[in-house]
């Protein structure tokens, strides 16, 4: 098996300076988050936002840091779909009761 | 003698003797490891979102000073030990043992100085606002066993992340590792960074104390 040129193959990355970029980038996304927490948005809107921002932040360590980027198509299309779709599959868990109690629970 | 469409899958990276995704069986490993911990969070993290879904009385402990600065400081801590971990991966891409193991280090401090800070922050809540894993002043008692537990599964990874550094480091710097040890090093390090970006806000920034 000719594992050497497997890890050369992968040691194709991202630069210092792009890498740099991605964690300033990561670090004003948190202050960011900080920040609408502290304008006490609604909880809802407020979840949704930080969600999406965890998952661009989430996005950017695991393309840059983890170089996930820079391998081959076929690593990331076994990895990513299927964990993606067994986490989709425990918000199962929510229906019905956690809406329904989410109605009915006084405010 | 082959026809072409035998001959195109005796070359494809699935006929055996190579990798098919181009990466050495530990990297592989621990990208499988990763997956299989990514779900043990997940549904760690959907429990808890359940939990304060159908509870009305959540507690909201965290005002914005100190904790969540404090919380804050200890996110930046985390995300600067990552940047050090590429940069100790880059070092090793470019087989400089000197520089990989002082990055390498670096990466070390920030686990612990991480460590240090959540346990600070840990020993505050328990000793003077009288949060315990099963109870707390005010509201469900759920949220102690969410808090502990999920911070402190976490933590349990960046103390476990700072003793494999270590082991990499020393066995990196005697020449025992090679650069695709550092690099899978670096893949678990990255990975205890983004399970806290999903930890920090869900966990603290939801429950601000206005």
């Amino acid at each position: 098996m000719n594992t050497h040129a497997h890890t050369e193959e992968a040691h194709a990355g991202a630069s210092v300076g792009t890498n740099l970029a991605i964690w300033i980038g990561l670090v004003a996304i948190t202050f960011l988050e900080v920040f609408l927490a502290y304008k006490q948005l609604q909880p809802s809107l407020m979840l949704s936002i930080l969600v999406i921002l965890s998952l661009v932040k989430a996005a950017m360590i695991m393309s840059y840091f983890m170089h996930l980027k820079f391998e081959k198509l076929s690593l990331v299309l076994w990895l990513v779909p299927a964990m993606i779709f067994c986490i989709c599959m425990m918000f199962i868990f929510f229906f019905p009761e956690a809406f329904r109690l989410l109605q009915m629970r006084p405010h | 003698m082959h026809d072409v469409k035998t001959e195109v899958a005796l070359d494809s990276a699935w006929n055996g003797g190579k990798s098919p995704f181009a990466i050495g069986s530990k990297k592989l490993g621990m990208w499988l490891f990763i997956v299989s911990d990514t779900l043990t969070f997940s549904a760690l993290l959907i429990a808890y979102s359940y939990s304060r879904i159908t509870n009305p009385d959540w507690p909201r402990p965290f005002p914005i000073y100190p904790a969540i600065a404090f919380s804050t400081t200890m996110t930046v801590v985390l995300l600067a030990s990552s940047l050090t971990m590429v940069m100790a991966v880059m070092a090793a891409q470019r087989n400089d043992r000197k520089k990989t193991v002082m990055w390498m280090v670096a990466t070390m401090i920030g686990g612990l100085l991480f460590t240090g800070l959540h346990l600070t922050e840990w020993f505050n809540m328990i000793t003077k606002e009288h949060f315990t894993i099963t109870g707390n002043p005010e509201g469900t008692p759920l949220f102690g066993a969410v808090f502990f537990g999920v911070t402190g599964l976490h933590m349990t990874h960046v103390m476990i992340g700072v003793i494999y550094l270590g082991i990499v480091a020393v066995g990196y710097g005697r020449g025992k590792f090679s650069a695709e040890d550092v690099e899978v090093n670096g893949l678990y390090w990255h990975f205890v960074d983004l399970v806290w970006m999903f930890v920090f806000p869900l966990i603290y920034l939801m429950s601000v104390k206005y």
